[in-house]
């Protein structure tokens, strides 16, 4: 009996500094965010009142907080599929037995150990008008360039063009440990039936490559929330708002314009956003799919 | 025939794509050893020059920077092996009332980074009166969901039976957690280790919101400021600033590139 009780008391005094971490700063500040979501914000003559859903309602009246979620839709558009599209493709290539195999590999991975300020300093130059690279080599072929970044039709996909070239080296990773783990008797056996590598890819490495997929989307759609590093030194936002995304315009609200109850109520849009992933993620896809 | 045909053009077309992939970076490297005006111009065989990055050195304090960030990241993660592979045991072991329920919380971190909170967080920091410090940036970091989740993995594939034979020689709990869970998990502690390390290198908006002085302010957030085009810079010279910062982890990685994909793929077989 005595064991007994020890086996309980041991284990959450074991489990207890990292829950007390977690739990302040991560499901505690979840609820905060939604309580002072219910304030105004408050101020040295009049402080902070209960004003119910007001921030809500102030909300679906703001016309920033439509445009930022719309581009934080187009952002997870243009870059989820393409990135784990080009992650497939890259991971299929070094599979193979190409010359200089090791090369390919490192060439498509090294942008992801980068931080996004880096990589995006190297590609403000690319983008910049006149003198930019981009520029340089499109002008003399007789094409009309925008101001990639400076021009509201371009500078959402100047940041999403970036992020595939970031990511997608990171999900190749996990589509070639699923390729290396796939038995080659696979291969033979579909050799022997006659069926063309193309058959072979669509009908027996894609559907097994599923759980794989799965754990890609779930990381890309979370980084379509996520990653706003690149925007801080491209284009802030602008122009207008027209590359600023959800956590972006959470930053602009909390730390430029020191607007703390509406920043919160705009965490607790993109919470709901990852709740739904996870129920997501969860509930529908993990039955679904077939797991080894 | 056909068949040689195809592999040529699938090596032809990989190989197009790397180069093409690498070529941004190529590229900074390159500008960063030339005059702003010779990259402007893209000529190609001007003169090689250092003097980007002592005009760099010089400007701003990246080796303060750099030491920042090395602190930071060698402090979490010793907090987070810690903190992680105490709870992962627990997990893993113990079999104690409420830990499926706790598991559970622990997981959300997986979702719900701490950057996504910046806003309650940063008062959570300011108020334990750690802004602008380095534990103030760490302290959201200090326990990983993904840590112990990993470690909860490797500990559980451990065999009962080497856990009872210490036992059986009257080792302690925690002994059997030292010196049989911990050596057969090194592996693991590596493969988190690599990730960790280039995780917190690069992370950037967390930083960005608690530091505010030359001594807290790690790379990325120093690097940004430094290329802001407010602060009118020549090109060259970002491209040198940038070299700078990503230069220990590139190096690293370039060294260890076997271990640091393997690393990486093990995080993602869950």
């Amino acid at each position: 009996m005595r064991i007994f009780g020890n086996r309980h008391v041991l284990g959450w005094l074991l489990i207890s500094p990292a829950v007390i971490l977690l739990v302040t700063f991560t499901h505690y500040p979840s609820i905060s965010s939604f309580i002072s979501s219910l304030f105004s914000r408050g101020n040295p003559i009049r402080p902070a009142q209960f004003v119910g859903t007001d921030q809500y309602t102030a909300m679906m009246q703001d016309p920033v907080f439509w445009t930022v979620l719309e581009n934080n839709m187009i952002y997870a558009a243009g870059t989820i599929p393409a990135s784990i599209g080009l992650a497939l493709l890259m991971a299929v290539l070094v599979d193979q037995m190409l010359p200089g195999r090791a090369f390919l590999r490192l060439a498509y991975f090294t942008p992801t150990i980068l931080p996004m300020i880096a990589v995006a300093n190297i590609w403000l130059f690319f983008y910049t008008p006149e003198i930019g690279l981009l520029d340089q080599v499109l002008r003399p072929l007789g094409i009309d360039t925008p101001n990639w970044l400076g021009d509201p039709d371009t500078a959402l996909w100047a940041i999403i063009f970036i992020t595939i070239w970031k990511e997608a080296g990171f999900f190749m990773i996990f589509y070639l440990a699923a390729l290396q783990t796939q038995s080659p008797e696979l291969k033979e056996a579909a050799k022997l039936e006659g069926a063309s590598p193309f058959t072979f890819f669509w009908r027996i490495t894609f559907p097994l490559l599923m759980p794989t997929t799965l754990f890609v989307l779930v990381n890309a759609v979370l980084n379509s929330f996520k990653l706003v590093d690149h925007i801080f030194i491209l284009t802030k936002g602008g122009p207008n708002n027209a590359s600023s995304l959800i956590l972006y315009y959470i930053y602009e609200t909390a730390f430029s314009f020191f607007d703390t109850p509406y920043a919160a109520a705009l965490t607790i849009v993109l919470l709901a956003f990852l709740a739904l992933l996870a129920l997501i993620q969860f509930g529908v896809l993990e039955k679904r799919i077939h797991y080894r | 025939m056909s068949k040689y045909f195809s592999f040529t053009l699938t090596s032809i077309g990989a190989w197009i794509l790397a180069l093409l992939w690498i070529s941004p970076l190529i590229f900074a490297f390159w500008a960063a050893f030339h005059s702003s005006s010779d990259a402007i111009n893209f000529d190609l065989f001007s003169p090689l020059t250092l003097d980007n990055f002592i005009e760099v050195w010089q400007q701003a304090p990246f080796p303060q920077y750099m030491w920042n960030t090395f602190i930071l990241v060698t402090g979490l993660l010793i907090s987070q092996c810690v903190l992680a592979t105490l709870a992962a045991f627990a997990f893993a072991r113990m079999n104690f009332i409420g830990g499926g329920v706790a598991f559970a919380l622990v997981l959300m971190q997986l979702m719900v980074t701490p950057e996504i909170l910046i806003v309650e967080n940063y008062a959570t920091v300011a108020a334990m009166g750690f802004a602008d410090s380095l534990v103030g940036i760490g302290l959201p970091y200090a326990a990983s969901a993904f840590g112990i989740f990993l470690l909860r993995q490797s500990f559980k594939s451990i065999p009962k039976e080497l856990d009872d034979a210490a036992r059986m020689e009257g080792c302690s709990t925690l002994g059997i957690l030292w010196r049989v869970y911990v050596p057969l998990a090194i592996p693991t502690y590596l493969a988190y280790g690599l990730v960790s390390i280039s995780h917190h290198w690069n992370n950037f908006l967390w930083p960005l919101v608690i530091a505010n002085s030359v001594e807290t302010r790690p790379l990325t957030v120093g690097l940004a400021i430094f290329g802001a085009p407010e602060s009118g810079v020549e090109w060259s010279q970002i491209s040198a600033a940038t070299l700078i910062s990503v230069a220990p982890l590139l190096i690293a990685f370039l060294l260890f590139q076997r271990q640091f994909i393997k690393s990486f793929m093990a995080s993602g077989i869950k």
